[in-house]
């Protein structure tokens, strides 16, 4: 269980939100609304302990993140703006190191099977430099058929997707909540993703 | 714990491999700055064999700090950084696999033609040997220091010649203890003291520079 109480964020001198607090439980779904710049990715990255928030705190099954790092990490998947994949490297090969290093081995089946449910096995092999944005979208996406993680942070994770890449991964969301997972996400479009609870949280800038 | 650090290692040489260019800029630098220095002079063997370990050992230093600021540039860019620092493992931890890999890729190849550019220096024999030891013991500090820089300067405009500022003042030791090393035994005394001196400095970072270059990421994705 998620909680955070109190939170408020400032970045350079101007205030984007405080008071914010919630709790997420097992199998359900926080959805972060607002307009850009209304500080929508600061509280994600604030929810992984990448941003310090200058007030309030966030508890993992009631420890403090800040305090028990080794504790919560394990638990997490944050899948950001940028995607976290080395253009000189296969998208295979971006997706088997980048999970070793998120502390989970994975053999090459395991990827590839992960590339073709979200469409791209076909580009496996290809450096992730020629790719298209969407479908480096979509390899750091792939990742999410391999988390073991309870708690995923996705930041506009349906952007540059097509139609049919949204379907799936809204898809794979709402197994991962009804398997007890948690999701915590942003995005501008509306998507149907399947939750046990769904719970609003609007930012306005 | 050791299946991640090797990974990153890993992911890292194998990208330097892939870009083969950023390996053989540094390779050229430290052969053609260390070859000016005998044309420029003049072909006196006493003078050259005197300079020899300043001259090598200054260009050894230069040819590790250029690709220094790429140490961390690719990794914010791209994200990977971030994932890192959310890795379960400790950052510190996996930092000093990509110092590691950065002294291979940078440091390693150095020390491995450094004497072969000290025979264009009429160095004697022995003075070779402990150049090749003073490089593989003092090397490794110049990624370790550097790498505190190149965290440091991360996402700075210009960071190249900030890092350069930071760190060359931080590379005195090392130079002084190496450079002393390899005079020493030209001039046939023993490196032993220098050498033991250039271990400890090298052990010291080897301690720090992970932890300072770890907290200095921390700050600069804030």
């Amino acid at each position: 269980m998620l909680i955070a109480q109190g939170l408020a964020c400032v970045r350079g001198d101007r205030l984007l939100f405080k008071d914010l607090g919630f709790v997420l439980e097992a199998g359900s779904l926080l959805y972060v609304l607002g307009e850009n710049g209304s500080g929508k990715s600061s509280l994600l990255r604030m929810l992984c302990g990448l941003l310090t928030p200058e007030q309030g705190e966030i508890l993992w099954a009631g420890k403090s993140i800040k305090n028990h790092a080794e504790l919560y990490l394990p638990n997490l998947k944050y899948l950001g703006h940028l995607n976290g994949l080395k253009d000189d490297l296969t998208a295979l090969e971006n997706l088997q190191m980048g999970a070793r290093i998120a502390g989970q081995d994975v053999t090459a089946t395991a990827a590839l099977a992960a590339l073709t449910a979200i469409g791209i096995a076909r580009c496996a092999n290809l450096p992730v430099r020629v790719l298209s944005q969407g479908q480096k979208r979509r390899v750091a996406l792939a990742a999410l058929w391999l988390s073991r993680s309870p708690l995923w942070i996705l930041d506009e994770p349906f952007a540059a997707l097509d139609v049919a890449a949204t379907e799936v991964l809204a898809a794979r969301i709402s197994e991962h909540l009804a398997a007890g997972g948690m999701t915590i996400l942003t995005s501008h479009q509306d998507v149907p993703i399947q939750a046990k609870s769904t719970v609003t949280l609007s930012l306005s800038a | 714990m050791n299946q991640t650090w090797l990974t990153v290692l890993r992911r890292d040489l194998l990208l330097a491999l892939r870009r083969r260019s950023d390996i053989a800029t540094t390779l050229f630098f430290f052969v053609i700055v260390s070859s000016l220095f005998p044309l420029g002079i003049g072909p006196e063997p006493a003078v050259l064999s005197s300079i020899a370990p300043g001259v090598l050992w200054v260009a050894a230093l230069l040819a590790g700090m250029i690709s220094l600021s790429r140490l961390f540039a690719a990794d914010s860019a791209d994200g990977s950084l971030e994932q890192m620092l959310l890795a379960p493992q400790p950052l510190a931890w996996l930092v000093s696999a990509k110092i590691f890999a950065h002294w291979l890729v940078c440091g390693l190849p150095v020390v491995l033609l450094a004497p072969l550019i000290g025979l264009q220096y009429a160095m004697p024999n022995d003075a070779l040997w402990v150049l090749v030891y003073s490089l593989l013991l003092g090397t490794p500090t110049l990624s370790l220091i550097g790498a505190i820089g190149a965290a440091l300067t991360l996402g700075v405009r210009g960071s190249g010649l900030l890092v350069a500022l930071l760190v060359l003042p931080l590379y005195i030791p090392t130079l002084i203890f190496g450079a002393g090393a390899v005079a020493a035994s030209a001039h046939g005394m023993s490196a032993e003291a220098h050498l033991s001196l250039l271990a400890a400095v090298s052990l010291l970072s080897l301690v720090l520079a992970p932890l300072a270059t770890a907290a200095a990421l921390r700050i600069s994705v804030e």
